[in-house]
């Protein structure tokens, strides 16, 4: 691992090159400590796909106390034990409709495959939170089956509205507002994926690690459970 | 209950605290007031606790009436600024009564000033802070700028001293710029040519300026990689897109991005470019980190010494 100063308070951490499923335990694992043991002096802390920025109070500790305090605590962190760490299991109701897919019916033409398969295809697979970012609680989940993967549109829509669930090259997500995207949305989301009223530590649904499963409803369940459809 | 009630409310004027800590891995902006220098003092004048919430105005024309006495403060963008129709002095406190109208003019050089109260602006906190980002539809009244009409809590409950910034500390918004920039991120990925024509080059600060980022104009460079996996974002990390044109990432930044970053914006450095309009002179300088760090130490050091040990010293 490395540890990087990119900042006068922030330190970056990089765990390897590529995007691995393998690297979100350890990532997780080393969030955790950080967490746990250097809460005092790191403010605040954002797990990516390959790295971790580690944002720390430059008038409580100096660079290089930061620096190695970090890789000592990277170092104690039991690789194999963490593979064994994973977050919560959450299920996300979707209605695949081109009422609210906007592109549902495009990938279906592009893939040569029905609505219904591309819904069964999202379904099928249990994906993995690599990182949280672009807006508050936006999820990216990976990876997306090659048979409904899809490039971003080339000009992003003005605004998605909230819910939508899309798909970008093989990642997918569930857009927590509304906001301007250019995602392939094939469907919607009653679920609030950031809400204040949950509390301010657990506004956000998923955190990095989590695992969620995708569960395709009809228009009266989304509907029940208090979808829109604006 | 005192009340500031918004009589205009300008181009873009929004309730700024320090901005929120811990929440990058939900995904949210830090926010927070854009030039720390001139937010800092607005509170310090008012023997505030610094992190008190200010309204940011940006660009002036701001009117509103104040329903009781306090008192208040105004730094930042170099304006004209009333009380009751009569101009007074801006990096300074004010006593208001009830009834008081004040209004900002459009500055003549800056473009964010700040309005404090004794006391802090009482808007309510979510995520631990009154800092309102747009983008999010978070903080201050209703995750929005201030409208025509709002109503702005204070607390008078004690008294202010009149006080006025040495004339030492007021910044010359209008002076060229040289932003000290700490090499990292894809600092290597940068061939040696482009990295010195970077340092070289004097870019112009273009009218794409928002409280996300400050783009700039000037020759193009480019890393090796043009797209990277996305990773966390500091504060005042510059950002190299496709077209090789830096953009300054600033305090409503998203928290993660993947274009390359040639390095960072020594903090104080990034809040004294918000204050840059379009046309600006702005170059860069590489320092080391420690360098960086101990400018910025020494700047807290300063401001959280109680105001008359700072005045002996001026």
């Amino acid at each position: 691992m490395r540890v990087d100063a990119v900042s006068e308070n922030a330190m970056l951490l990089e765990f390897g090159d590529v995007i691995s499923e393998a690297l979100v335990p350890v990532i997780m694992a080393v969030q955790r400590r950080i967490e746990a043991e250097l809460s005092d002096v790191v403010i605040d802390l954002i797990p990516s796909y390959t790295t971790m920025l580690c944002v720390y109070d430059y008038n409580k500790v100096d660079t290089q106390w930061m620096a190695d305090a970090l890789q000592k605590l990277t170092r104690q962190v039991n690789v194999e034990t963490e593979r064994r760490l994973s977050g919560s299991r959450v299920d996300i109701p979707v209605w695949y409709d081109p009422e609210v897919g906007y592109d549902l019916e495009t990938l279906a033409d592009a893939k040569g495959l029905s609505v219904q398969a591309i819904a069964d295809i999202h379904c099928a697979k249990e994906y993995l939170v690599f990182t949280i970012g672009f807006n508050p609680g936006f999820a990216f989940l990976g990876k997306v089956d090659d048979a409904i993967a899809m490039p971003r549109l080339s000009s992003p829509r003005a605004a998605v509205a909230r819910g939508s669930v899309g798909i970008a090259d093989t990642q997918t997500a569930v857009y927590p507002m509304q906001s301007p995207g250019g995602w392939n949305i094939i469907g919607r989301s009653p679920q609030r994926m950031f809400d204040r009223s949950r509390g301010d530590r657990c506004a956000s649904l998923l955190r990095v690690g989590d695992r969620v499963r995708f569960r395709a409803i009809d228009r009266q369940e989304f509907d029940r459970l208090g979808g829109s459809h604006e | 209950m005192s009340e500031l009630v918004i009589r205009r409310p300008g181009w873009q004027s929004t309730i700024q605290d320090e901005g929120r800590r811990g929440y990058y891995r939900e995904g949210l902006s830090e926010g927070g007031a854009m030039d720390v220098h001139a937010f800092y003092w607005a509170n310090k004048l008012l023997d505030n606790d610094l992190s008190s919430a200010c309204i940011e105005v940006l660009m002036g024309q701001f009117e509103a009436e104040f329903s009781a006495a306090g008192v208040i403060s105004v730094t930042g963008a170099d304006l004209s600024f009333r009380i009751n129709g009569v101009e007074c002095e801006t990096w300074c406190t004010h006593r208001v009564e009830a009834g008081d109208a004040i209004a900002f003019e459009r500055p003549r050089s800056g473009l964010r000033a700040y309005l404090g109260v004794v006391g802090g602006w009482q808007t309510p906190v979510c995520f631990g802070s009154r800092s309102v980002v747009m983008r999010e539809q978070l903080g201050g009244l209703d995750g929005g700028a201030l409208k025509k009409q709002d109503v702005l809590p204070y607390a008078y409950d004690r008294e202010s001293v009149l006080r006025q910034v040495n004339p030492h500390y007021v910044p010359d918004y209008s002076q060229a710029l040289t932003l000290k920039v700490v090499p990292g991120y894809q600092y290597r990925e940068f061939s040696k040519a482009d990295r010195q024509l970077f340092a070289q080059t004097e870019y112009e600060v273009s009218d794409q300026v928002d409280r996300m980022g400050y783009k700039l104009r000037g020759p193009p460079i480019s890393a090796a990689r043009r797209h990277l996996i996305s990773e966390g974002i500091a504060y005042g990390a510059i950002q190299v897109p496709q077209d090789g044109q830096p953009i300054v990432l600033l305090k409503d930044r998203q928290t993660i991005g993947g274009y390359p970053k040639i390095g960072c914006v020594a903090s104080l450095d990034a809040a004294r470019l918000s204050q840059c309009v379009p046309g600006s002179k702005v170059a860069f300088e590489f320092a080391s980190v420690a360098r960086v760090q101990s400018e910025r130490k020494q700047f807290d050091r300063f401001f959280k010494t109680p105001l008359w040990h700072a005045g002996k010293k001026a």
